[in-house]
């Protein structure tokens, strides 16, 4: 892994080769050549993961079937938690390694400690099969059969499980670890496609509705590859104007080179479109609600709440260490794309009937906030959006679990098709249409209460996470100078309040659905969903009533080296 | 032990937290954890207590700094800083000790009273969040702390009194108590709000320390502000209506309510914010005359009702009133103020806990019309309950003797017509009282029986109480009557809270009066209030169903009308106002916010349509916003 | 911009000289049609037949492509490693080793899972 980015790293990020790219690089490079020096302590959570991740493979590859379950929790679990305690360790680390492919510093640390913590709490409900009574498998038996065939009902049948969702969610989790660490933009781009690839699978491997499912992952992958395509064009336009990928040198190079700024400026919106697209800022939202709604709800977790952190601190990275000195250029048209998000987010999700479609315009909402902090373009906004990124990660997988626990009821045998009893009523999927949402306070009072904190936490009422997160950003973007985004991000906040509020009017001031006695039913799960509903609520309150531990940890870790 | 000032309030609140969150589970031994989070805290007081003892001068001001919460630096004109800290004086121990004192008491006491209940342990999990909330408000070293306990006052008190909810009095009267008590809490958030203007700060020590450089203007507008929430805590006129109605609470919650908090509040909030008040003579002339007011109008209530309860909370009401003008007469009433409250917390207590015992004997019967003679069938309560009847009406030696004597007195010395009128309704006052409480005592314990059956034609068993009722009771009847005679030994209670409300002023008595004279007159004043209640009600009959009576008692049964003033003076015009803004609303406002609402919705439905599901217009529209971006900067640097 | 010039140049050679061949041909060229003549390719082994709208094609062969990206992967990096072996010294020997390794642990799960069974 470290050679392989040292190696793109090492010809074209060579300083004493401007320009040097097309022909004659090949002699230049031959007589300054060095071996690349690697910290490996600095690159520890990464390679953690991804050595877990190939154990997985292997255990796929060696293991029978039905024993991988447990194998492959437990090294996933084990390699997030390791991963974890290195990047504790690392505490107060500035340097790049890897030939400066990699910048372990304070923002990194800080983000790659949210996504892991996000990643396990993501991982727990991934791995939720039920307790015996219920199967709650969010993954397809067989993701090879076609939805609805023979082959289909025989996997599930033979109670199959596709336990490559774990190595494929480390490698993810890989890919999100390099990203707000990559100091070179083909580094980014590497790491982008390693945590995006594995997600696209993902995306398709849903239990229930398949199609949607597989549509979803078709989607979000053809517009994820086309988003990379205009990433990776915009690298190669700065490429061209500061000849190096390094964004030190691109920095530079802003300042010092007499060429024109057509070039640079192109390749910085072309960049933006790239890592736009991956937090879904409008107009690069139009897969997100899509792909939320069709891919598995445990998986829409974990890309809603640790893709957005990576992508968001991929993008501080970039505006912050290359593009400072075009801070006048970029900011206003991030000024546009921030308010455009608040406002279509908002707007679109007060429509919404679908739940898990309206937390996905709550998502684009969301990336619209955290713009702010990125447009403030000082240490007190980096700081700002990492704690609304850690606060706004918390909750949503937290909503996200609620989610997976109210299930549609089917009368007369389970849907698998194996058979039952004819009045017998059996779990099926989620329900996520709002209407079955009625009422749920009656029914499950301790999980309608877990709901209402993370909306809570969302509306941003104080004593909660969002409350302390958006005062921080806002106040961020005031001392930035941008109280005009303050403004419409105050009324966005209100049109949001209205929806999520509403979802907690429904929840116990509606009479339940009851049509022909099946109305949807509150799952029991096992311990693991269990334990990720209950760190995220104490999260979620901790950070609005005891938020300054947090918040102090987060101005520290406001830093990056070059 | 300094460290540990957070675990007096936390225990309460983890009692409540474990008793809430754990449910059905905790129903066997849910009053139990209760009871021990109460006496964990009292022990804790105490041990402070203690602690305190031991230190000297400025050293027993203890102060805990547990965090602060969204500290902004710098923005602004002011950085705002909300803490979470306790500070602990020679004030706020009189209060603790006496909140978790008596608070202890109570519970203990509810174990018995609440037995048949289904829902004890939703009871104890409430009992214990009024105790926590109002431990925070006393043990707050802010107001904008003071502030989260005297809301949670609020709820808690709300809970407790809509306990039976399912009595539609009982839930009126809870909504009616927490209408009331907001229109005081928004008192108390406006002054709040003038004082982090003027002072920049919401902690005490910055707000007094810097209230001298404040304008006489403001300074008066936040004692007022106070005083309205003074007012609507601790039932003071005119926010004084929900607390007879509060009577629909079981009794426990209404000795808690009446004698260790809530109606405390009120007290506390002006005594701790003296040195505003000492500055301002106008915001304190006005504490002064809603004291006199509620004293007397309580005291006339007290007089009229025939409800047991009912009739107490008049009583409470008229003590408060005197508290709350002793407070106004600034430093020479600060101290007794405190007293005052203190030693009513032991009798009022024991009064209501006696009360409580005899409903308890009599089926829950509450019209002391059909009580009569219980003495001898309920000695342990008749006991009690005539020491706590002694110490109320201020007989020598007993509590109440000592602390409301001073109060008297200390109205008398203010001086000038204005220290005669006052003094001259304290002793008024003090008449009245011994009136309204000889009658009750005489009507519910002498006398011949006047019991009436129940519905289903059982005569009543009265019976004493079981222990767990009997001992609080023993206990609280100890206070009542050694507490004054303890308190005033060189005036020892006066010395202990000098640190914090400042040196006392000696006032000077007009018109040839010293204080033995003026005590000979006062206890000749309650003589005549008992002699006429004597001859009243202990040498006639009394009849079962009350008589018409004169307009005054007419209008004391109707608690002086204050529930028609409410209603004539606020809700009426209340309700036009209401109306004529539901119209302007309907016509105006909604105008606007419909449209702007359809405005929203259609551009939501607009939208919604250019989420087409498919790829080729996402990547067209994904390509359009590409192009738009790289036009847009590209633009802008053109 | 002189320098991008010949590129230029050559571009549109490159585009005019197809257009002029497909023009011409279309023009001059005779059209006589057979089976033959309308496959997409006139040699080499028959189209496997397809379905009216498509139809299914079997995944064996992106497999196969996709295996072969796997090996062909690791050449582009064995290459340029070879090239610079003695700077990197002992450093690339143990990165290159557990390259391969990585590499060989996709080929094991190929393998395993029965990517290699033609049938």
């Amino acid at each position: 892994m470290s050679v392989l980015t040292s190696l793109l790293a090492a010809s074209p990020g060579d300083p004493t080769n401007p320009g040097g790219g097309l022909g004659g690089a090949t002699s230049t490079v031959t007589n300054t050549f060095t071996a690349p020096h690697v910290e490996y302590r600095a690159l520890m959570p990464m390679l953690v993961v991804f050595g877990a991740a190939t154990v997985g493979i292997l255990i796929e590859a060696f293991l029978p079937r039905t024993r991988r379950y447990w194998p492959q929790v437990g090294v996933s679990l084990a390699g997030v938690v390791v991963a974890f305690c290195f990047v504790v360790a690392n505490h107060g680390m500035a340097e790049t390694t890897a030939a400066d492919a990699v910048s372990v510093d304070g923002v990194t640390l800080f983000l790659q400690g949210t996504i892991l913590l996000l990643a396990l709490l993501a991982l727990l409900l991934v791995a939720e099969r039920g307790t015996g009574l219920v199967d709650l498998d969010a993954f397809t038996a067989q993701g090879a059969t076609t939805p609805g065939s023979g082959g289909e009902r025989a996997a599930d049948a033979a109670g199959l499980r596709t336990t490559e969702v774990f190595p494929l969610m480390l490698f993810s989790v890989g890919g999100m670890l390099l990203f707000p660490a990559a100091n070179d933009l083909l580094t980014s781009f590497v790491a982008l496609e390693v945590l995006s690839l594995p997600l696209y699978l993902l995306c398709g491997l849903a239990r229930r509705r398949r199609l949607l499912s597989q549509e979803a992952a078709m989607k979000y992958f053809l517009l994820g590859a086309f988003s990379s395509a205009f990433f990776l064009y915009g690298v190669a336009l700065l490429y061209g104007y500061a000849g190096s990928v390094r964004l030190s040198d691109i920095a530079t190079a802003i300042t010092s080179s007499p060429h024109s700024d057509v070039l640079v400026l192109a390749g910085v919106a072309l960049l933006a479109v790239g890592l736009l697209f991956k937090v879904g800022a409008v107009p690069f939202h139009a897969w997100t609600p899509d792909v939320y709604q069709g891919a598995p709800t445990p998986i829409t977790a974990f890309m809603a709440a640790a893709t957005k952190v990576a992508a968001f601190g991929a993008l501080l990275r970039i505006t912050y260490v290359a593009l400072p000195g075009l801070r006048w250029d970029w900011r206003p048209v991030l000024w546009g794309v921030a308010i455009l998000t608040m406002l279509v987010g908002a707007i679109l999700a007060i429509t919404q009937r679908d739940i898990k479609r309206m937390l996905a315009y709550s998502a684009i909402l969301n990336a619209g906030y955290i713009l702010l902090g990125v447009i403030s373009t000082t240490s007190k906004g980096v700081s700002s959006t990492l704690f609304y990124l850690a606060a706004y990660g918390f909750a949503t997988i937290g909503a996200f679990a609620v989610v997976t626990l109210v299930r549609e009821s089917v009368r007369g045998g389970s849907d698998s098709g194996d058979g039952g009893e004819e009045d017998s009523v059996t779990v099926g999927g989620e329900a996520t249409d709002l209407s079955a949402w009625a009422g749920l306070g009656r029914r499950s009072p301790l999980l309608a209460a877990c709901f209402t904190v993370f909306m809570l936490a969302f509306a941003g009422i104080p004593l909660t996470s969002g409350f302390t997160g958006k005062f921080a950003l806002f106040t961020a973007a005031i001392d930035g100078g941008a109280w005009p985004l303050v403004i419409v991000g105050v009324i966005a906040s209100a049109a949001a309040a209205f929806f999520y509020v509403r979802v907690i009017v429904l929840m116990y001031f509606s009479e339940p659905l009851r049509e022909q006695g099946a109305g949807p039913i509150v799952v029991v799960p096992s311990p693991m969903t269990t334990v990720a509903l209950t760190v995220t609520v104490a999260l979620t309150i901790a950070l609005g009533v005891l938020p300054q531990m947090a918040l102090d940890l987060a101005d520290k870790a406001a830093y990056f080296v070059q | 032990m300094e460290s540990l000032i957070w675990l007096v309030p936390g225990l309460p609140l983890f009692g409540a937290a474990i008793l809430l969150l754990g449910g059905k589970r905790t129903n066997a031994w849910g009053h139990l954890l209760g009871c021990l989070a109460a006496l964990g805290s009292f022990a804790l007081a105490a041990g402070l207590f203690f602690t305190m003892l031991g230190k000297h001068g400025a050293a027993r001001s203890m102060h805990q700094h547990l965090y602060s919460w969204v500290p902004v630096p710098g923005t602004g004109q002011h950085p705002f800083q909300a803490d979470v800290a306790f500070q602990l004086d020679q004030l706020s121990v009189v209060f603790i000790l006496l909140i978790t004192g008596v608070g202890s008491l109570i519970h203990i006491y509810s174990i018995g009273y609440m037995s048949h209940d289904p829902e004890r342990r939703k009871f104890f999990s409430y009992l214990n969040l009024f105790l926590a909330a109002m431990l925070i408000l006393v043990l707050a070293d802010n107001y904008l702390l003071l502030y989260v306990g005297w809301e949670g006052v609020g709820l808690a008190s709300y809970l407790l009194i809509g306990f039976w909810q399912a009595k539609p009095s009982a839930a009126a009267a809870a909504k009616k108590a927490f209408v009331v008590n907001r229109v005081g809490d928004v008192g108390l958030s406006i002054a709040i709000m003038l004082m982090f203007v003027t002072f920049g700060s919401f902690n005490f020590g910055t707000v007094f320390g810097t209230a001298g450089g404040a304008s006489k203007g403001t300074l008066t507008a936040i004692g007022i502000m106070l005083l309205l929430a003074a007012c609507g805590k601790s039932a003071q006129f005119p926010l004084q209506s929900w607390l007879g109605d509060a009577m629909e609470g079981p009794t426990p919650v209404s000795a808690l309510i009446h004698a260790a908090t809530m109606v405390t509040a009120g007290v506390y909030l002006i005594v701790r914010s003296h040195a505003i008040f000492d500055l301002s003579p106008t915001a304190r002339l006005l504490v002064t005359i809603v004291g006199a007011i509620t004293l007397l109008f309580g005291a006339i209530v007290g007089c009229a009702k025939d409800d047991i309860k009912k009739s107490l909370a008049g009583s409470t009401m008229s003590q408060i009133g005197y508290m709350i003008l002793a407070a106004g007469l600034g430093p020479i009433g600060y101290a007794f103020a405190i007293m005052h409250l203190v030693t009513h917390g032991f009798f009022k207590a024991g009064l209501f806990l006696g009360a409580g015992s005899v409903m308890h004997g009599m089926d829950d019967e509450v019209n002391m019309r059909h009580y009569g003679g219980l003495r001898k069938y309920m000695p342990i309560t008749f006991g009690t309950f005539f020491l706590g009847y002694l110490a109320i009406i201020g007989c020598p030696p007993f509590s109440g003797f000592y602390s409301k004597d001073k109060i008297i007195e200390a109205a008398f010395s203010k001086g000038g017509t204005s220290g005669w009128i006052l003094g001259g309704a304290a002793l008024l006052g003090a008449l009245i009282t011994a009136f309204y409480m000889t009658r009750m005592v005489i009507m519910t314990f002498f006398g011949e029986k006047r019991w009436v059956p129940d519905a289903e034609g059982h005569e009543p068993h009265p019976h004493e109480s079981p222990l767990s009722m009997g001992l609080p009771m023993l206990l609280l009847a100890v206070g009542s009557v050694a507490a004054g005679f303890l308190f005033s030994m060189n005036s020892a209670f006066v010395n202990w809270l000098e640190p914090v409300t400042g040196p006392r002023a000696e006032g000077k008595l007009p018109g040839g009066l010293n204080s033995t004279t003026l005590s000979i007159i006062t206890l000749a004043a309650v003589a005549v209030g008992v002699a006429i209640a004597v001859v009243k009600y202990g040498t006639g009959k009394v009849p079962a169903v009350a008589p018409r009576g004169s307009f005054i008692t007419v209008a004391a049964r109707k608690d002086l009308y204050g529930d028609a003033f409410n209603e004539a003076a606020l809700m009426r015009p209340g309700q036009y106002l209401t109306r004529t803004l539901v119209y302007t609303d309907n016509r105006g406002v909604d105008g606007a916010i419909n449209g702007l609402a359809a405005l929203v919705g259609g551009t939501s439905g607009r939208l919604r349509r250019l989420q087409t599901g498919f790829v080729r217009s996402y990547a067209l529209s994904m390509f359009g916003g590409a192009a738009a971006l790289v036009a847009a900067i590209l633009f802008a640097k053109l | 911009m002189n320098s991008y010039a010949p590129i230029l140049v050559l571009g549109g050679l490159a585009a005019g000289f197809a257009i002029f061949s497909v023009v011409s041909g279309m023009l001059t060229g005779p059209k006589r049609y057979n089976r033959a003549k309308l496959e997409a390719y006139e040699c080499g082994i028959e189209p496997t037949p397809q379905p009216v709208g498509g139809g299914r094609f079997p995944v064996k062969y992106y497999l196969t492509a996709m295996l072969f990206i796997i090996f062909d992967i690791e050449i582009v990096f064995l290459y340029p490693w070879a090239v610079r072996f003695d700077s990197l010294g002992w450093f690339g020997l143990v990165e290159m080793v557990f390259f391969i390794l990585t590499v060989f642990v996709a080929y094991g799960y190929v393998w395993r899972r029965g990517g290699l069974e033609w049938d």
